[in-house]
């Protein structure tokens, strides 16, 4: 395999993604383990850049590291009196959980490295230097034309009850 | 195509050195000699009263709810505004009602949380 620049800032991201994700776990800190996840979101927005897949990219940056996060620290301030305090485990571990959390763990990866495996366009997959067109020109051009458009509309429905669900639940006592 | 997001990839790098080297810079060459008062917390010269690090209040999370959904909103109108060039030669005039229906459902909502007081502190 030559290693050619592009390569090179590809492992960049992988590494990126994937260090960061360890230090989301292995952290005991729940602000330092969120901020710690931004990273590993903007790697993952990263390696869909590489994957071609431009829309799905800037969705990433937009919804994960723009709002999801946010959503999360949000979640940590409101609801925790020292959101700053280490993650302590109250009681202790059986055994018998540890194991089950283990399997549990291990039949994932075991599932997940069979899929990889066995996806025939994987197989011998090199990079060719293949150009696909931007994704996000196809999507805006599948909606516009009529194809999509009323599924278009029908999301900002969506968005509206989600929104007026929102302001119904949280402000009640206000007016009532 | 991935040519193109190498200046997104220098600004990104661009500003995390930037960032980092002045921390780090300040940190090695700036002197330390602490005391008690130069420690104290410092906010518009009032004493402090408390910790710092409270829960916030549960106010802010129509606020937080508002914000992911717009935020939803803008993830559809970044490929309509890729698109609305090449579409405006031919029907401009329709893809920009289009948009509005769609923002303006969202509008409806938006007064509706005003309305009920979603955005007033009490």
């Amino acid at each position: 395999m030559e290693f050619t620049l592009k390569t090179f800032i590809f492992y960049g991201f992988a590494l990126m993604t994937v260090a960061s994700a360890l230090i989301v776990v292995t952290v005991r800190n729940i602000v330092h383990a969120a901020f710690s996840l931004m990273v590993t979101l903007f790697g993952v927005a990263g390696l869909y850049v590489f994957l071609q897949a431009d829309f799905l990219a800037a969705t990433q940056v937009i919804v994960y590291v723009g709002g999801i996060l946010v959503l999360i620290l949000f979640g940590v301030m409101m609801t925790s009196e020292r959101f700053d305090m280490p993650i302590q485990v109250k009681g202790h571990i059986e055994r018998g959980q540890l194991f089950l959390g283990g399997v549990i763990a291990l039949a994932l990866l075991m599932l997940l490295l069979t899929v990889i495996a066995n996806t025939p366009a994987w197989k011998n997959l090199t990079d060719d230097g293949t150009e696909l067109p931007p994704t996000t020109a196809r999507i805006g051009e599948l909606i516009l034309n009529g194809q999509f458009l009323l599924p278009f509309e029908v999301v900002s429905v969506l968005l509206l009850v989600a929104l007026i669900g929102a302001a119904l639940i949280s402000r009640k006592e206000v007016r009532d | 195509m991935l040519i193109d997001y190498l200046p997104i990839l220098l600004l990104g790098l661009f500003a995390v050195l930037f960032a980092g080297i002045n921390l780090a810079l300040t940190h090695i060459l700036g002197p330390k000699r602490p005391n008690r008062v130069k420690l104290s917390v410092y906010e518009s010269g009032v004493r402090p009263v408390g910790d710092a690090r409270q829960r916030f209040t549960i106010r802010f999370d129509l606020v937080a709810m508002l914000f992911i959904i717009f935020d939803i909103e803008v993830v559809f109108l970044y490929p309509w505004a890729v698109v609305f060039k090449k579409f405006s030669e031919t029907s401009g005039l329709f893809i920009l009602i289009e948009m509005l229906v769609f923002i303006g459902i969202l509008l409806l909502g938006y007064i509706y949380a005003w309305k009920k007081g979603g955005l007033t502190w009490d």
